[in-house]
């Protein structure tokens, strides 16, 4: 009985959405924001919470891989929580996106200053060196990250935490005024 | 139920306290129950929501005991149907919440606004595995619109009022809140307070715009073949009169939904009546011929729709919604127009032109003749009891005027096809979910909320079996509902799939029941038994008489099909129809 429901993948590209999501801060939020994923089996890309310079209001930065349609689709279910006050797909706004990540790669005396000058060329800080390892902090878009870890993948990584992205939109404004209107949502 | 007139009575003019007074938590439940305008609760009790029952006394709220938890949440769902209010029930920890969930499912479903209330083991103990402890709100959050686990007494009355609020706003549904015991038992400084709920999460929809007004009109205006259909969402809004409004200044005809019927008059000359999977023929064929659908309070659900990429290819559609998330979910909309519908017909009235379709009327008129001739009335009953007569037969005796309930299956869509309703919230069914066993606590639910109307619950021999512990429940309370129990032996709706798609093997479906008329009888109950239609008259005259509920079996036909029959997800004009009654005479013995 399949048909083209909401979000079955659509006519549109799906590319990483970004989205950020502000919320009350109460027990169980996260859970309602991550089920509406779960429930249309959808992998979350990544997905970073915490507290804002609202008291009470913690923000939620989610990417997800999605077209167009179900991006609007996703936006109006956000709404129909209770405790999610406002939400921004900032895929196409001008913003800025900013993902962290410790990388332990093997290092030995001998292989150590090639990969020094790798984490130079990455603007990537050494936080620990040990006689046979070296972990690198490196903040950055996701790309850029993506881009540091294949060059020491052949190093050999031993152990990688990403912390997944966070975005604001550039300018002084806040995000928007919170919302689709009625015209947003007619085709 | 004179009783809880009585118990109103005397706690009227409980005006807002000006000091706090020291009460538990239960007794502030009840407090806050009664202030926000409960009548009557449905419910069972246990371990963990004993401060509760031990407090209910003194409240004037009447407590229902049912047999069985989803009976309670069924209940409630009956009674907020029938009333438009907010309907309660109540339950333990545990077994008592989880009996709960399929009724909540279907409130969820239906968007129906419940406030279920259950007892939580003490907060101390949660997530010990303690005896009775179950994750209720985990497990009711995909099915609630909200939920609220409440640990502390000073948190309950804002917490319930925020719940009615939350599930009577916008598109209503079900709201739970889980009370840890020690919540209960705790006392407290309380006082009323008349400051209305705020939500901030929740955001009033925007103003319609000129432009969208505009547009909606001139599109409604140049329309040469419209319709208009009629969604649940026109009841909930109570906007029946403003539809009617419309319907007849655009001369537009009006097809309904399952969970639309009755929003508009089914004798009305522009009525169609109702489309989709089981929907009337030459609905489903206008549906295709449109080129305009002024889609109202409706989602475009799979058995309303069939195949989405074959359905009213060449027809513009205008989407009145409450739900900004049901536009453009299934269906693209022309002109989405969000909030209220009531509101939204008010601004496009003055907007739309008079007119009449002549045209388009007359062709769907010519629609219709064809399936005037397979209609299964036309059928000569030759000494058999078939269903849609019974059901046909019914709406005659009633003269469309009862309040009818029905379960899920062949005998829901014979009751939408063939009982006329001619006024909002006179058909109470769980569309949605498709629930079985909904009719007969719904139609308990729905006593309350109407005590002089007669009710009929129309339920098949199997849905009546899942819940038909609730008829002790009738006995206890006194109350008088008239069952007409279809039995054709059956679990009919998928007999028939199985007749149509699944070579007629008929695997797990033929269904065994116990003597219902000893039964209802055992129950204290008056019964009787039907076998021919020259009995239906009598029947059903003899079930309104009796004082208390009536269960008449009918015992029919039973491989009697459904038609028309669009198959799941075929397009809507591919629907397999009844054979013409030439070719069926063939086939009678």
């Amino acid at each position: 009985m399949s048909h083209d429901s909401a979000f079955a993948p659509s006519i549109g590209r799906r590319i990483a959405r970004t989205f950020i999501v502000y919320v009350q801060d109460r027990p169980g939020t996260l859970n309602r924001v991550v089920s509406l994923f779960r429930r249309r089996g959808f992998n979350i890309d990544s997905l970073t919470v915490g507290r804002t310079e609202r008291e009470g209001v913690s923000r939620i930065t989610l990417v997800v891989q999605s077209d167009e349609d179900t991006a609007r689709r996703l936006e109006a279910n956000f709404y129909k929580l209770v405790n999610v006050l406002e939400v921004h797909d900032v895929t196409h706004a001008p913003s800025v996106s900013r993902e962290m990540a410790f990388i332990k790669v093997r290092a030995g005396a001998e292989r150590r200053g090639e990969i020094l000058q790798l984490c130079e060329t990455f603007r990537a800080r050494v936080v620990d060196v040990a006689p046979e390892s070296l972990t690198a902090e490196i903040t950055g878009t996701s790309e850029k990250l993506d881009g540091l870890i294949e060059l020491l993948r052949p190093f050999g990584i031993l152990e990688m935490v990403r912390t997944g992205a966070v975005a604001m939109a550039r300018g002084t404004a806040a995000q928007g005024s919170g919302g689709p209107s009625e015209g947003d949502l007619a085709a | 139920m004179e009783q809880i007139a009585e118990k109103q009575e005397a706690r009227r003019g409980t005006s807002p306290q000006s000091t706090p007074v020291r009460m538990s938590g239960a007794q502030i439940l009840w407090e806050v129950l009664e202030r926000e305008g409960v009548e009557v609760v449905f419910g069972y009790p246990g371990g963990a929501i004993m401060p509760v029952y031990d407090a209910l006394p003194a409240s004037p709220i009447h407590h229902v005991l049912v047999r069985h938890e989803q009976g309670a949440a069924h209940m409630a769902d009956g009674y907020a149907r029938a009333s438009g209010k907010v309907g309660v029930c109540v339950a333990t920890s545990g077994p008592g919440a989880t009996n709960l969930v399929t009724g909540i499912a279907t409130a969820m479903l239906d968007s129906v606004p419940l406030v279920c209330i259950t007892g939580q083991v003490s907060s101390t103990l949660l997530g010990s595995d303690a005896f009775q402890e179950i994750d209720i709100t985990g497990i009711t959050l995909p099915i609630t619109k909200h939920n609220y686990l409440v640990t502390r007494a000073e948190d309950l009355a804002h917490s319930i009022r925020e719940a009615f609020e939350v599930a009577r706003s916008g598109r209503p549904g079900p709201v739970l809140v889980d009370i840890t015991k020690d919540a209960q038992q705790a006392t407290v400084p309380f006082r009323w307070s008349d400051e209305p709920v705020r939500l901030p999460g929740v955001r009033p929809a925007r103003r319609l715009t000129h432009e969208q007004i505009e547009r909606a009109a001139s599109l409604i205006n140049q329309a040469k073949r419209p319709l208009i259909f009629c969604g649940h969402g026109v009841i909930k809004a109570g906007a029946s009169e403003l539809l009617l409004r419309f319907a007849e200044k655009t001369g537009i005809p009006v097809a309904s939904t399952l969970l639309g019927l009755g929003a508009f008059p089914a004798s009305h000359e522009l009525s169609l009546g109702m489309m989709g999977m089981h929907g009337e023929a030459w609905v489903n064929h206008a549906v295709q011929e449109s080129d305009l659908l002024v889609a109202v309070g409706m989602r475009f659900d799979d058995r309303v729709t069939g195949n989405l990429k074959n359905y009213a290819t060449a027809a513009r559609k205008i989407h009145l919604e409450v739900d900004p998330a049901e536009v453009n979910k299934n269906v693209k909309a022309d002109v989405a127009m969000l909030g209220d519908l009531g509101r939204s017909l008010e601004r496009l009235l003055p907007a739309v032109a008079q007119r009449e379709h002549q045209d388009w009327r007359a062709r769907i008129r010519a629609l219709r003749e064809d399936s005037a001739s397979r209609d299964v009335q036309g059928i000569p009953h030759q000494g058999r009891l078939r269903a849609p007569h019974v059901l046909h037969d019914l709406w005659r005796l009633t003269r469309g005027e009862a309040l009818v309930v029905t379960d899920v299956g062949q005998h829901q869509m014979w009751e939408a096809q063939y009982y006329r309703h001619e006024r909002p919230r006179s058909l109470l069914t769980s569309g949605g979910l498709g629930t079985m066993g909904f009719a007969l606590p719904a139609a308990i639910g729905a006593r309350f909320a109407r005590p002089d109307e007669e009710i009929w619950v129309v339920v098949g021999d199997g849905g009546f079996q899942m819940t038909a512990c609730e008829l002790i429940t009738c006995a206890q309370e006194g109350i008088k509902l008239n069952v007409a129990l279809i039995n054709n032996g059956y679990l009919g709706m998928v007999r028939q799939w199985q007749e149509f798609f699944y070579g007629g093997r008929y695997v797990a479906t033929p269904l065994k029941s116990p003597d219902f008329v000893k039964l209802a009888e055992a129950h204290g109950l008056t019964a009787m038994r039907v076998t021919t239609r020259e009995q239906v008259a009598s029947a059903v005259d003899a079930a309104r008489k009796a004082p208390g509920t009536a269960v008449i079996e009918f015992c029919v036909e039973g491989e009697e099909a459904v038609y028309p029959m669009v198959p799941a997800n075929a397009d809507l004009h591919a629907m397999i129809r009844r054979p013409s009654r030439i070719e069926e005479s063939i086939h009678e013995p």
